[in-house]
């Protein structure tokens, strides 16, 4: 019997980053040699409306997509999206949200997703170094230092 | 990834959601990708890439193969020379499209072979095999994606399939195979139908298709994404999934059916796979009618298999899209309602004009309907308000099909005149800022022939056409909008401005543009 896939929802609004946050976090899995699937719904998305992303790390995975009620954490970027995403979380999942962060540490506001991504790689086996490889790999040079010392703060909090 | 290492010579089509990506990412790679004014002239160069010997790849959304239909229904009975790949990206449940027709049944009825992946691994390998399946049989072949494949990532290894290098590029002259006048199509057709019982005996026989064995209590017979759900649903079931979908391999799914006590179907969409089984005479149960609409889930396929008709939660309602603070068809919408006008309109980001606090687009069909039902709406209302009418489309969608419409409108004028107002962002926005003919600028942002709308109108003898940007002075845009209406004459208004999230790539894009071609000039 193949053991169940980890699933992480990451939620928010256009702009927000969501989908640039599941890549790192898919990234991250991917290196450490799991089977990996990541699916969202964009199209519309860039125009400010609600965004999220699916994750799903394991030995194998199938669905693309999380079913409702199986998410083990729940990463939401925008406050006001909990409640639309909030179906999704499994009993006893976790929820990751903003109100987690004291955003007036971080130097560039923008980077609250990776700041998010930094609470939920507390709860997730992989090591430090995988998450600042991914980092690096997914954003470009620029952001490298704001991002990192995001990702930090939410990790050490 | 695949297209580059089939060697395909040129990628064409027109972007839509959840398609768009496929000609960026092969660009991206090096490839030679173009964005062609729409999906019907996409298809065209791509049957041309074809006869003359070479690998075509031409992408688009499940509407835009209505678009490209007519060259398809034929191009199937016409002998290749290449490969000719038509990626159909569908998008059942809509999440960014105007309906939720299922392409599957194009393959059945222009008599085309279909592919179906199921995740990107085999998105790689199905467009090696149907570059394969096209050139050995010499016919197009459809690649059918759905938004899950489409807008999804799994992991994908490089070279698990590899296909003979493309032949070089050559035309003989073979008029019976590509000349289809009556005298020579009538034979085509039998070829073709012999073709395809071909490749149904060979997809019997070999195919692409995936028998899991399991339980002989159930069985399954899927195809595409719905397999997914599928295997985490029913780990235990076997499970007969289908690569090839058109034509069917009748003789396994039989024999498939017969090996278990229950056969189910579980397809995405129409009732496509449970269809041909049952004409068949192959004893498959399938899902109630309330699963055809929106898309299958692990959840989904969970109740059909449990026969669960309890009612379906429903989905909190996210955040809706809207027009973007500063976006520059907000004015435009805001003078249109003001001036209480019948609007027309069309497939963009402007089309959330219908949304609150606008509520100022009335119709919305398909790509480049506005111009036709408006100037349908003007012949056919009470004068007060027939001259209300006003017809609204954005400047990629202009051309991918306004153009025929502004024809239209100069060779069959209503008596009120009309007004046709053209949204030009300087973008294909709604897809991710695509270029179109209209930018002057190719699929890789490099300078290239421009369409210019203005001249454009004014070549086609409308004598009222104007070029304004509608945000320095709405209150001017509005009052040129009411003067236009007051006249019964064919007016064209542009209302330019270039898309606010587009502003500074299309600024970089200039520059650079600019600078090459200074280069040019001082070497």
């Amino acid at each position: 019997m193949i053991s169940k896939p980890t699933n992480v929802v990451i939620a928010g609004l256009g702009g927000q980053g969501v989908i640039k946050a599941s890549d790192i976090l898919a990234d991250v899995a991917f290196s450490a040699g799991l089977d990996v699937k990541k699916s969202e719904l964009h199209g519309m998305s860039q125009r400010g409306g609600s965004v999220s992303s699916d994750v799903r790390f394991g030995e194998r995975v199938f669905s693309p997509m999380v079913p409702d009620g199986e998410a083990d954490f729940l990463v939401v970027i925008a406050p006001d999206q909990v409640t639309v995403n909030a179906a999704v979380l499994s009993q006893g999942g976790l929820l990751i949200e903003p109100s987690q962060i004291d955003e007036s540490a971080l130097s560039n506001k923008k980077s609250i997703n990776v700041a998010l991504l930094g609470i939920l790689s507390r709860h997730l086996q992989f090591p430090v170094e995988a998450w600042t490889a991914a980092l690096e790999r997914n954003l470009p040079q620029k952001l490298h230092e704001a991002n990192l010392k995001s990702f930090f703060i939410g990790r050490e909090k | 990834m695949a297209a580059i290492d089939a060697g395909v010579k040129l990628g064409t089509g027109y972007p839509g959601t959840p398609s768009t990506e496929i000609l960026e990412t092969f660009e991206a790679f090096g490839g030679h990708a173009q964005w062609s004014p729409n999906e019907k002239v996409a298809l065209e160069v791509g049957i041309g890439v074809a006869f003359a010997g070479a690998r075509a790849i031409v992408t688009m959304k499940h509407v835009g193969l209505n678009v490209a239909a007519d060259p398809l229904f034929t191009v199937a009975q016409i002998r290749l020379d290449g490969a000719l790949i038509v990626v159909s990206a569908d998008d059942p449940g809509m999440a960014s499209s105007q309906n939720e027709q299922d392409n599957r049944r194009y393959a059945l009825a222009a008599g085309v072979p279909m592919l179906e992946p199921s995740d990107s691994q085999e998105a790689y390998e199905f467009t090696l095999r149907a570059i394969e399946i096209s050139e050995r049989w010499q016919v197009p072949v459809l690649l059918r994606m759905t938004t899950r494949v489409c807008h999804s990532k799994t992991i994908v290894r490089r070279g698990t399939v590899t296909i003979s290098p493309p032949h070089t590029p050559h035309f003989e002259h073979d008029f019976p195979s590509r000349v289809m006048i009556p005298a020579y199509a009538k034979p085509a057709h039998r070829r073709l139908r012999k073709t395809l019982a071909q490749i149904a005996a060979w997809n019997d026989e070999e195919g692409l298709n995936q028998l899991l064995p399991g339980s002989s209590s159930l069985g399954i017979i899927t195809s595409g994404i719905a397999f997914q759900y599928v295997r985490e649903a029913a780990p235990e079931a076997s499970v007969l999934k289908l690569g090839v979908t058109y034509p069917l391999p009748i003789e396994r799914m039989r024999a498939f059916a017969a090996s278990v006590d229950l056969c189910v179907v579980i397809e995405e969409g129409d009732p496509y796979l449970i269809e041909a089984a049952r004409t068949a005479g192959i004893a498959v149960e399938g899902k109630p009618e309330s699963f055809r609409f929106g898309e299958l889930n692990t959840a989904r396929v969970r109740r059909i298999l449990e026969n669960d008709s309890s009612p379906e939660p429903k989905p909190v309602p996210g955040k809706p899209p809207a027009l973007c603070p500063g976006c520059p068809h907000r004015s435009v919408y805001t003078a249109l309602k003001n001036l209480n006008c019948l609007v027309p309109g069309d497939i963009g980001c402007y089309s959330l004009g219908v949304l609150p606090p606008f509520e100022a687009m009335d119709t919305l069909v398909c790509m480049g309907a506005a111009i036709g039902v408006g100037l349908g709406m003007r012949h056919s209302l009470p004068p007060e308000e027939a001259r209300r009418v006003v017809s609204v489309i954005g400047d990629s969608t202009f051309v991918h099909s306004g153009i025929t419409g502004l024809v239209e409108m100069v060779y069959n004028p209503p008596a009120s005149g009309h007004v046709l107002v053209i949204l030009d962002n300087g973008t294909t926005a709604m897809t991710g800022m695509q270029e179109h003919p209209g930018t002057g600028r190719t699929l890789a942002h490099a300078s290239t022939g421009k369409v210019v709308f203005e001249d454009l109108a004014r070549s086609l003898g409308i004598r009222n056409v104007h070029v304004i940007d509608p945000t320095t002075d709405p209150a001017k845009f509005q009052s040129l909008i009411q003067d236009c209406l007051l006249k019964p004459e064919l007016s064209v208004v542009i209302a330019r401005r270039n898309c606010l999230l587009a502003a500074s790539s299309i600024r970089e894009h200039e520059i650079r543009e600019h600078a090459r071609c200074d280069d040019q000039q001082t070497n």
